[in-house]
Parts: structure tokens; C-alpha cells; sequence
């Protein structure tokens, strides 16, 4: 990876930044349902909505029967799903023919498209009708991430109300989630997605002759309009098998970078917007700051580990070193292995940390090949729940969580009972907190457990030895924590797996919302103190680094021992010479 | 201003204390003692576990060596023991100190009396015996049975059983001083009282339980960490649990080395669960309460104690708490033609009989000043007029000459009653004093105005410095005075306050108090008038002076012993105290685990993976004295900690982000390097010795 690797991912982290702060500040006028630029045009069918369902966007409910008709709408969803899956054989729009999805993996389907974790059991072309990818799948990309923002924009109302019972009107943070912010970035991304030949169509696959004579089957359909909402709603769900890494999925390197900028823009835009609706941007930039740091340092581990490439291919002389034009064959260097040549290793590893940073879990390069060290930390990654960046909402409510805990530890250090943005953590808060933290983790390890445990679990497995255990921890960590990538190499589509997984990505989803939401009441019933001199601030550099140390320690100390067994061993045996 | 069992410096611990701490050490084993701490909890059922393993491996039937296992299970013991041990030093010190107030009210008998006479019917009860409205008398060299307040008859008392100071004080009905404290003391003539408080309700009994860890309510802080502290305990639960399924299969998958033996998950898991903090966390508690009586403050819950952390307001009376209770005369200004001598010599006539300290200090500033002797009083056939709400002047009446000293307003319509003129210059002089936070006092005689006294506060000496420093801790102040707002400011500026209320009224106090509360700030207030029941029962932290009235400290949620109002800085410090040793340790404590990871991990799983021994970074000597060395590490941190969790982590008045930078640095960083300099240390020790 040379300079232009390097500039390349500077580049990304400036022009991602750089587009954060005017969405951030446009999402927050959203929510605060002021006025906005798209007013005039959206306006009017967001009242259409609201007559048509019969609310009042004014009237705001308490977290609990927000949390209420939140999960009746995501179970609602998560039905359709099923239903159209499980149907799609007699349903319109099937022009390849597909047959039913079998039940338990329809449900690990449903689930994971209702939890915008977006997990693939099944190659999407071969398995899935038009009709079930765009009324059933594509839906869900809006609304499962429609609902992480809403539950998030709760949250930031939590900090600002002061001794009152609500926390906003669920109907219409979804409606203004998706009509407003993630609608109008759709249509946009998708139409110029499609300039740089993302394929779109409602034909059928094309047969075609290939040079040497032989017959192939080339797979096509509105894949644009997903793969945008795919990347901005951080859902990740490929419309092909290999995700962005098809050539009609993911054809060149502008659309390679669009679709980067996608994975991650909303979730950062949402640290400025919980800034402005906390009124005080500083809280919101310093979230936005240690999500980019970790991030950083994260892909400045895999993109070199990925860059020293295989030890073991040194004594067979065969040169990884990164090369210019000039000093020889151009060349990526390093290991290339599951990576495409066209994004080369600066943009896979990018691609890789940025997409399970999120809670994306698209890919351009398979995981599963990547060196131990460089695929540990997209896994590592997961394991932290999501929270830098995240999903879309889903993200920053969790690092909130992480936030809570850390001001916790901060405020008793100080001599004070703990305050975050003016608001005290009490008992209630820290349960909450500490439920939202322990749950997916847990889920996480037990499950893999299980797996590993059993000949069902294990019999997915590809490689055997550390890999194999990094293969299924790799599947939990990402389901159970709602990212959907996939390590490869592990055939994950076992009835145990789809049940245990269907569980894991509802408890990751729910166990952390729920909590996240009766925190947004409990602080919104709280008087608001404001800051004197005792008050530890929370926008300094010192909170930064101790909110990272904080999210370092939660996810080392639970993941060290799994991680030293899988990837770290591996990693060791390697160095040492053998296989 | 310090109180005197505070100049004493104790020991943390002494031999009697020892032994019997050493003693309930053992019989805080019971299970149903533990369950109250989830976190021991789990360490001993892993100890029990782990006592299975050894007896089942002394049969023949163990992965590991017997005596391993044994050592592992008595290290594991040790650790509970050690947690145990902290916790009946913290209660032994804080017992060993209500014991005394105990003794000092067993069996005492009362006599009840019918009616509030003293020749009334009496009859004699127990102490324990008496309910609130009760009414007893208390003759001289009797103690008095229970807290209440006089309602008839007046006499010394002597308080040093409950506040350490041996001087008596006067008690009696009506007025300010009429409350007193069971177990005090009648040293001469008699009271007769309405007990205030039911028998286990009264002043001794909630000291005394707030020391005693069994009845000790866990505050809102100390329950948020509780519940973090289970979390990591349930998440080191499932990752240890986790560990065996995983060794299982990279046995399989590797094909050598065997399965991690149950001792060594127990063993992890004792040493990630955060055990320093869970096993100190009620002596925290417990020695806050008692750091906080040896400051003599009697507080009625921890949560108070806690509050006063985060206190952002301070309300505090002017008088007593800022300024000594009197004020002085420093300055004659006498009107135009008026001798300054003359004045004084008048002024200091007006004054001879006031007993004030403001009517004496009149007279020994003539005296200083003009060398003016003070005259025989029974030589003058004087006629004194004392001071009268109604009339605002005192005075005296000497042969035909009448001379008066008082307000200005009052004093000038006394004169003009008889046709005198009021000079511009004695009112300008008027103004002035007022502005500049005085009291001007005008004398005049018949109906010329002599001029005018210039009544000074006097700030009590230091005053400045403790704002300064509640300034740094982030506490506003606020004085409160019935002084006009003029007089107000100027003291106000004088001693550094940050605001001040003047003409305050109750109704004014309890009003600023909400207004702040609203505001979302933490309002402490000190008091110890009636008048200040009110307000007083709407702070957060409300400090009654022991001097003050029963109505002040039934308000209030702490009584000062000292009746030292400026104590509320050592309450505040104590608070913040509390919550930074729990803070600072819990940091210590999870810090502590990464450097336990480097030392088992790779014991642990080196069977199967010998390149795992690439983390033993500390170059332990062998599998076993890794797992030995982590295990004794975090049993012995606990017994080094103690001191720490009695004395409280040191409080400074700095910034907030100064103080959490340096306990990030201390307990943060210290935490993380400190179990790798001395697991390395006792793994050395093992293999010298031979052990593993």
C-alpha cells in the first residue's frame, strides 16, 4: 500500500467528515420537525401519511408506548418477510423462478432484515424472487434502519427534556426517518450508482455464450435502488452473493467509493445531529472524534497487517512488497488472497473496517482470507456492539450506552454523583446501560459455544484448527451484533445455526433498543443540572480518550481469551513457521 | 474550628479490634451474608467449587495435581476472608465508637411527670420506655433520658458524651437553646422536657446505625456501581464458561495438549471478576459514615452524605457563620460642632448597662479611643432605658440630661419631637456606614444630634479562605441576612460570598431554595434557628447546628455537634471522598485485569497452543506459578487496600478534569502496571521457594 493508498483513505475520511456536518445539522432540523429545504416538495405527502394512519405528529408518547409500537411495526415487518419468502413461488415477479425459501431460513431472513443486521444465509440471486427483494428485502432496508434513527432521535430528546413523561411520537420519526433523510440519499446514490453501471432492470438473467464457447448464466436486476439503501441505512444485504464485490454490484472506483462514503455517512452525520438536538455540539463532535480515532487505528492495523502479507510465503521468494510501475511490475503486494485487484488493499481493508465499524456488514473482499490480525479486527469490531459509527442510529445509541458507563466511572473518580449533558446518572440508567452492554456479548460467546460444541455447528467449517473457531465466532459476533458480514468460509445455513442466529440478532437488536429507549424516559423525567465547576465536562479531549479506554476495555477484556484461541493463536503459529 | 477527635490521630486498626474482626471475618462466610454482594457471592461458590475439585483430585480423580487444586481453593478462601476482613475492621472502628455513646445511656431511669410543673406527679420509667411527647423531669446530675426540647426551667448541661467538647452549655425553654440530646448530662439546677424522638428513633440510635454495616441502606450511587459491577461479573461469568466449549474444540482441532481444567477457569475468574472493589465497596461505605462522626456529624442517611458531593449552592447565615455574632463599635463621627470626646463620652453613657456585646463594645472603643474611664453607675442616679423593639433606641436619663443612641430614623423623629434639627452631614454619615455594610448608630442628647456610632461586622477570621475553597470545589455561596441590601452587599464583598439574600424572611429562604432547585442545583443550607425549619427541610443537605433548635435539626438531614457551620466544607469533602475511593478503585480493579490475562491465558491453553507462551510478556516460570501468582495477587491487593478504603482517596479543590486526570493516572495507569510488577514478583517468589 502505497502513498496513493494512504491519501486515498485520508481523502475518505475528510470527505466524509466534510458531508457529516450539513446532514448532521439538516437530520436535526428532521427531527426537531422544523422546516427544512425538502419541506415544500415532502411536506405534503408527509401529512398525506399521517391523515392516511391517522396521527398526530404532535402528540408525543411516553418510551413505552413508543418502545410499544415500535415493536409492533418491526414484527409487522418481520412477517411480511417470512410471508413473501415463503410465497414468492406463486407470487408476481419471479422471472427466474424461484422456490420457496425453507421455513427456519426464511426466518433467519426476516429476522436479520428486521433488525438491519442484514445476515445472508442464502446467495441472493439464486434464492430470492424480484418481488421478495424489493417489497420484502428492499422494505426493510428503509424501515429497519427508519427505526434505529427514530429510537436514537428519542434518546437525544431524552437529554433535553426536563421533568416531562415523552419522548417523541414514534409514527413520525419513522415517517421523517425515511422520507426526509433516507429517501432523498437513495434516489440520489442509486441514480448515480447507475451511471457507473450498477445494473437495474426488471429483465431476467441473461444467457450468454462465453469467448471460449461455453454457456453463462449472467444474474441482473434493480440492484441499484438496494445497494443504495444497502449502504446508507448500514444494512449491507447484497443484492448478488458476493455483495460489492460484483462487477455489477460494485463496478468502479468511484462507485466503490460512494458506496464507502455511504456505509458510514449517516451514522457520523448522526453524532452532529445528537449534538445539535442536545444543544451542545461539542458533545456531538467529541462522539464523532473517538468514533474516528478508534476507526483509524483499527484500519491502520488491518491495512498493515494485510499489507506484510503471509509470512510463510517469505522463504519461497516470492515478493509481497508493494510496487511502483517503475521499480518493477506494478504490483498490491501483501496478501491479495479474496481481495479484488481493481480496489487493491488500501480500499478492501478500508472497506473491511468501515463496514463492520458500521453495522453494514457489505463486502468488497472476503474476510475470511484476510491475514489472523487483519481479519480479527473487523471482527473485534463487532464484538464492541457496533457502537463506532454503527447502524444508522443504532450506532450512536450504543456508544451512548458505552458513554453512560464510562461517565460513570469518570464522575465517581471526581467525587460526584455521574452527569452526562446535565443529566445524573442514576441506578436505573446503569442497569439499563449495563443490560444494552452484556446482553449482545454474551449472546455472543454462548452461542459460539454452542456451535462449537456441536457437530451441526461445526460442520460449516471450512478450515479446521484456530480458523475454524474464528469462522463461527466471527458468525455470532456478526449476527449477534447486528452486522450480517460474513467471514466466509463457514456454511452458515444450518437449521441450529439459523435459530440460534435468528435469536442472537433479535436479543442484539432489541435488548440494546429497549434499554436505550426507557433510558431516553428516565432522563426525560430528570431535571436538567446544569454544569458549575465540579462538573466533569464531557466534550475534552481527557473524556475522549477515556470514553475509547472505556470501550477498549469493555470489548478486550470480554473478547481476549475467545480472540487468543482463534485469530491471535493463529496469528502466532504463522509468525512461528507453521500452518 | 476542628473538632477534637479529629486532632487525634488513631490507628487504622487495634489488637482488640483485630482479633475481633479477624473472628466475624469467619462468620461473614454465611451464604446469606455474601448474597448481598453479588460479586463475592460468585467467588464463593467458586471457592466452594473449587474445594470439591481438591477433595474429588485428593481421591484420584483430578486433572491437576491435588495439592494445585488445594492451593488454588485456600488462595480463593483467602480472597473472601481478606473482603470480609475489610468490612469488619471499617464496622469494628465505626462500633467501637457508638458502643461508647451506648454505654453511656444504658439503663438510665427518667422520672415521667403528668404534667409540665415541676411539683407534679412523677413516676419512674426506663429510658427505653419513653415515646415522643413524654414529659420528664431532669434534675441536676441526672442524665437526661432521650432527645428533646425544654419546655420549662433552664440549667448547664453537659454535652461531652455526644460532642466532645467538655465546657457546658446552657439549655433552657423558649428561645434557641432549648433542645437537647439523650445521653447529655444536667449538671446544675433542672429541666423538664418533651421527649422528641420514640425509643430507637432518637439521635444516638441513627449514629449508631449508620455505622453498623448490617443496617446500613446502600445509596443511590453505591447501587448504580453494584449493578455495574454484576454486569462485569456476569460477563467474566460467561466469557470463563465460554472458555471450556472453546478448549474443547481447539483440543479436537489441534489434536494436542488437553482440555483447560476447571480450577484454572475458576481461578480466571476470580481474578477477572472485579473482586478489589466488590470486596471493599461496604467498607468504603461503612468508613465514610465514620469518617463523617469523627468530624461530628450525626447524618440520618448515606444518601445525604453522598448528596453533599454533589453540592452546587451553599445558603449560610450571616451572622455566627460569617461574621462573629456581635458587631463592634469602631468609629465616632460626630456632627458638625460636636467634640468627637463629647460624642463618645455621651454614646458611652447611653451604654453602660447595655450588656450586648455592641452596647460593651461602645464602651471599650470610648474608652481605647478617648482614654474615657467608665463612671460609677450608683454615683449617678442614672435611669436607664433599654432597647425596645417598638422604640429602636436605648438610652439613659441623667439628672435633666436624657441621652439616646439608636436607628437613625428613630432617633430623628425623637429629636424633631422636640423641635431639634437633623444635620445633613449625620445623614450623610448615616448613608455612608449602611453603604459600606455597617450599622450607624445616632446619639443624640434632648434635641441636638450628636453624631453617630459606626457598628462594624466583623468577618470571622479565615472566612475568606473557605469560600475561596468552596469556590474551587464548585459550590456557590449564598449568605443570608435580614440586613438591608446595601449592608448586605458590603459584607457580602468583604467575606467573598458569591451572592447574598437580604431582608431575608423564612418565606424568602424557602423561595431562593426552590428557585435553585429548578434550576436543577443542589442546594445545602446551614441552620439553626426555628425559622430556619423550613428551609432547612427543603435543602438537599441541610446542616442543623447542635446548639440550634429541635424544629432546625429534626429538618435537617445532619446535625453538626459542633454547631461549626463552615463544618459543611469537611461534609462535602467526605461526600466527594466516598464517591472517589469507589470511583478510583473500581478503576483499579478492572485495570488490574489485563495484566491477569498475560499471566493466565497462556497457562491456560499453553497445553494446546505452546505459541500462546509469545503473551506470557512477564516470563511467569511455569503454568501453575502463573495461575498461583494471579490468584495470590488479587487476594493480597484487597488487605493492601484497606488503609486506602478507610482513609478515602484524597480530595483536592481543583477542577474536575484535574482530579479525574490524576486518579486516571494513578488508579487508571497504576492499576494497569502495578499486577505485572508484582504477579512477576510473587512468581518469582513461587519458584524460588519451589512450590511450582
Amino acid at each position: 500500500m502505497g502513498a496513493m493508498g494512504v491519501f486515498q483513505i485520508i481523502a475518505y475520511l475528510a470527505v466524509l467528515l466534510a458531508l457529516a456536518w450539513p446532514l448532521g445539522v439538516y437530520m436535526a432540523a428532521v427531527y426537531g420537525g422544523r422546516r427544512t429545504v425538502l419541506s415544500p416538495v415532502l411536506g405534503p405527502l408527509e401529512r398525506l401519511f399521517y391523515r392516511a394512519g391517522g396521527i398526530n405528529p404532535d402528540r408525543e408518547t411516553s418510551w413505552k408506548s413508543y418502545a410499544l409500537a415500535m415493536l409492533v411495526f418491526n414484527a409487522g415487518g418481520l412477517l411480511i418477510v417470512y410471508l413473501l419468502q415463503r410465497f414468492q413461488g406463486v407470487l408476481p415477479l419471479n422471472p427466474a423462478e424461484r422456490d420457496p425459501v425453507g421455513s427456519f431460513s426464511a426466518l433467519n431472513v426476516a429476522i436479520s432484515f428486521a433488525t438491519n443486521t442484514n445476515w445472508q444465509n442464502y446467495g441472493g440471486e439464486g434464492t430470492m424472487s424480484y418481488l421478495t427483494q424489493m417489497v420484502g428485502l428492499g422494505v426493510q432496508n428503509f424501515l429497519s434502519a427508519a427505526t434505529g434513527m427514530a429510537v436514537m432521535a428519542a434518546l437525544a430528546r431524552g437529554f433535553v427534556r426536563k421533568q416531562c413523561g415523552t419522548i417523541g411520537n414514534f409514527w413520525a420519526d419513522m415517517t421523517r426517518s425515511t422520507l426526509y433523510i433516507l429517501l432523498p440519499l437513495s434516489i440520489v446514490l442509486s441514480v448515480v450508482l447507475v451511471s457507473q453501471g450498477v445494473v437495474q432492470t426488471f429483465q431476467p438473467y441473461h444467457e450468454l455464450t462465453t469467448l471460449t464457447g461455453e454457456s453463462q448464466t449472467i444474474a441482473v436486476g434493480p440492484a441499484a435502488s438496494q445497494i443504495a439503501i444497502k449502504q446508507l441505512g448500514t444494512n449491507g444485504g447484497g443484492f448478488f452473493n458476493v455483495n460489492s464485490a460484483h462487477p455489477l454490484e460494485n463496478p468502479t472506483p468511484l462507485s466503490n467509493f460512494l458506496q464507502l462514503l455511504a456505509i458510514l455517512l449517516i451514522p457520523a452525520a448522526f453524532c452532529i445531529t445528537f449534538g445539535k438536538m442536545v444543544r451542545d455540539e461539542r458533545q456531538g463532535w467529541l462522539l464523532l472524534t473517538v468514533m474516528t480515532v478508534f476507526l483509524a487505528g483499527c484500519l491502520a492495523v488491518t491495512a498493515y497487517s494485510e499489507q506484510q502479507g503471509n509470512p510463510l510465503l517469505e522463504p519461497l521468494s516470492v515478493t509481497q512488497k508493494a510496487m511502483e510501475a517503475g521499480e518493477g511490475p506494478a504490483m498490491a503486494g501483501g496478501n491479495m488472497e479474496g481481495k479484488e485487484v481493481r480496489f487493491g488493499i488500501a480500499n478492501s481493508a478500508l472497506w473491511a473496517v468501515a463496514t463492520t465499524a458500521a453495522s453494514n456488514g457489505s463486502v468488497n473482499s472476503m474476510h475470511d482470507s484476510y491475514t489472523p490480525l487483519g481479519g480479527m479486527i473487523p471482527m473485534w469490531l463487532m464484538q464492541l456492539g457496533e457502537i463506532i459509527f454503527g447502524g444508522v442510529g443504532s450506532g450512536l445509541y450504543g456508544l451512548l450506552m458505552v458513554a453512560i458507563v464510562a461517565v460513570f466511572a469518570a464522575g465517581l473518580m471526581v467525587g460526584r454523583t455521574p452527569e452526562y449533558i446535565g443529566k445524573k446518572i442514576g441506578p436505573f440508567e446503569m442497569k439499563m446501560a449495563s443490560l444494552a452492554i452484556l446482553f449482545p456479548s454474551v449472546v455472543t460467546l454462548a452461542f459460539t459455544a454452542i456451535a462449537l460444541l456441536t457437530s451441526e455447528g461445526t460442520r460449516g467449517i471450512s478450515n479446521p484448527g484456530p480458523h475454524g473457531l474464528s469462522q463461527v465466532l466471527y458468525a455470532f459476533s456478526s449476527m449477534g451484533n447486528n452486522n450480517g458480514s460474513a467471514f466466509a468460509g463457514y456454511g452458515a445455513n444450518t437449521d441450529m445455526v439459523n435459530i440460534l442466529g435468528g435469536i442472537a440478532m433479535l436479543v442484539a437488536r432489541y435488548w440494546v433498543m429497549l434499554p436505550a429507549l426507557a433510558v431516553a424516559g428516565a432522563l426525560a423525567s430528570k431535571r436538567q443540572t446544569p454544569p458549575s465547576q465540579g462538573t466533569l465536562p464531557t466534550h475534552t479531549p481527557l473524556f475522549g480518550l477515556l470514553l475509547i479506554v472505556t470501550i477498549l476495555a469493555i470489548g478486550a477484556l470480554t473478547f481476549l481469551p475467545a480472540l487468543a484461541l482463534g485469530p491471535i493463536v493463529e496469528h502466532l503459529i504463522l509468525k512461528q513457521g507453521g500452518l | 474550628m476542628s473538632t477534637q477527635s479529629m486532632k487525634a490521630v488513631q490507628p487504622l486498626i487495634t489488637g482488640p479490634l483485630l482479633r475481633r474482626s479477624i473472628v466475624s471475618s469467619f462468620t461473614k462466610l454465611n451464604p446469606m451474608h455474601q448474597l448481598r454482594n453479588p460479586v463475592m457471592f460468585t467467588v464463593l461458590v467458586g471457592s466452594a467449587l473449587a474445594s470439591l475439585l481438591f477433595v474429588a483430585a485428593l481421591g484420584g480423580d483430578g486433572d491437576m495435581p491435588a495439592w494445585f487444586i488445594g492451593a488454588v481453593a485456600a488462595i480463593l478462601w483467602l480472597t473472601l476472608l481478606f473482603a470480609n476482613f475489610a468490612e469488619a475492621v471499617a464496622e469494628g472502628r465505626g462500633k467501637a465508637q457508638a458502643d461508647s455513646l451506648r454505654a453511656a445511656r444504658q439503663s438510665i431511669t427518667a422520672t415521667r411527670l403528668k404534667e409540665a410543673r415541676r411539683d407534679a406527679a412523677g413516676e419512674s420509667v426506663a429510658a427505653e420506655g419513653l415515646c415522643k411527647g413524654d414529659i420528664v423531669l431532669v434534675e441536676a446530675n441526672q442524665p437526661i433520658p432521650s432527645d428533646g426540647e425544654v419546655i420549662e426551667g433552664a440549667a448547664y448541661v453537659d454535652e461531652s458524651a455526644v460532642t466532645g467538647e467538655s465546657a457546658p452549655v446552657i439549655r433552657e425553654s423558649g428561645g434557641d437553646r432549648s433542645s437537647v440530646t439523650g445521653g447529655t448530662r444536667v449538671l446544675s439546677d433542672w429541666l423538664i422536657i418533651r421527649i422528641t424522638a420514640n425509643p430507637g428513633e432518637n439521635f444516638l440510635d441513627r449514629m449508631i446505625g449508620l455505622v453498623e454495616g448490617a443496617k446500613r441502606q446502600k445509596t443511590p450511587n453505591e447501587i448504580a456501581l453494584s449493578i455495574l459491577l454484576a454486569a462485569l461479573t456476569i460477563i467474566f461469568l460467561v466469557v470463563c464458561a465460554t472458555l471450556l466449549p472453546f478448549s474443547v474444540y481447539s483440543v479436537t482441532a489441534s489434536g494436542s495438549g488437553t482440555v483447560v481444567p476447571l480450577v484454572v477457569l475458576i481461578a480466571l475468574f476470580v481474578c477477572l471478576a472485579p473482586t478489589t472493589i466488590g470486596g471493599l465497596l461496604s467498607a468504603i461505605g461503612i468508613a465514610g459514615m465514620d469518617r463523617l462522626l469523627k468530624a461530628n456529624v450525626v447524618a440520618t442517611s448515606g444518601r445525604a452524605v453522598e448528596a453533599a458531593g454533589d453540592v452546587d449552592v451553599l445558603l449560610m447565615d450571616k451572622t455566627g457563620t460569617i461574621t462573629l455574632g456581635n458587631r463592634q463599635a469602631t468609629e465616632f463621627i460626630p456632627a458638625p460642632g460636636v467634640d468627637a470626646k463629647d460624642l463618645a463620652r455621651a454614646a458611652q453613657l447611653s451604654s453602660l448597662t447595655d450588656e450586648t456585646p455592641e452596647g460593651r463594645s461602645v464602651v471599650i472603643l470610648a474608652k481605647t479611643e478617648y482614654g474615657l474611664r467608665q463612671a460609677n453607675i450608683g454615683e449617678m442616679q442614672a435611669h436607664f432605658i433599654p432597647f425596645t423593639a417598638e422604640s429602636r433606641m436605648s438610652g439613659v436619663d441623667i439628672a435633666s440630661r436624657r441621652i439616646r443612641k439608636g436607628a437613625a430614623e428613630a432617633v430623628e423623629s425623637w429629636v424633631r419631637e422636640q423641635k431639634g434639627g437633623f444635620p445633613a452631614p449625620v445623614r450623610q454619615a448615616v448613608e455612608m456606614i449602611a453603604k459600606e455594610g455597617g450599622t450607624p448608630l445616632v446619639v443624640a442628647e434632648d434635641a441636638k444630634v450628636l453624631g453617630v456610632i459606626r457598628l462594624k461586622d466583623v468577618l470571622k477570621e479565615g472566612i475568606r479562605e473557605r469560600f475561596a475553597e468552596l469556590r474551587r470545589m464548585g459550590i456557590k455561596t449564598i449568605m443570608i441576612t435580614g440586613d438591608n441590601p446595601m449592608t448586605a452587599a458590603a459584607i457580602a464583598a468583604e467575606a467573598g460570598v458569591d451572592d447574598f439574600l437580604a431582608e431575608a424572611t423564612p418565606e424568602k429562604k424557602l423561595a431562593l431554595i426552590r428557585e435553585y432547585q429548578a434550576g436543577g442545583r443542589l442546594v445545602a443550607m446551614t441552620g439553626d434557628g426555628t425559622n430556619d425549619a423550613p428551609a432547612l427541610a427543603q435543602a438537599d443537605v441541610a446542616v442543623a447546628m447542635n446548639s440550634g433548635t429541635q424544629a432546625a435539626k429534626e429538618a435537617g438531614n445532619m446535625v453538626d455537634l459542633d454547631s461549626n457551620p463552615t463544618k459543611l466544607i469537611e461534609i462535602v469533602r467526605i461526600g466527594k471522598q466516598l464517591l472517589m475511593t469507589r470511583g478510583s478503585l473500581t478503576t483499579f480493579s478492572i485495570t488490574n485485569d489485563v495484566a491477569k490475562y498475560f499471566a493466565i491465558i497462556p497457562a491456560a491453553f499453553a497445553a494446546t497452543y505452546p505459541q500462546l507462551n509469545a503473551l506470557n510478556v512477564m516470563g511467569l516460570a511455569s503454568p501453575q506459578s502463573a495461575i498461583l501468582s494471579a490468584t495470590i495477587f488479587n487476594a493480597l491487593i484487597i488487605v493492601a487496600l484497606i488503609p486506602l478504603a478507610l482513609k478515602g482517596v484524597k480530595y483536592r479543590a481543583v477542577e474536575a478534569s484535574v482530579l479525574l486526570r490524576d486518579n486516571i493516572l494513578v488508579y487508571g495507569l497504576g492499576g494497569l502496571i502495578t499486577p505485572f510488577i508484582a504477579i512477576k514478583l510473587i512468581d518469582i517468589l513461587i519458584a524460588a521457594i519451589g512450590l511450582a
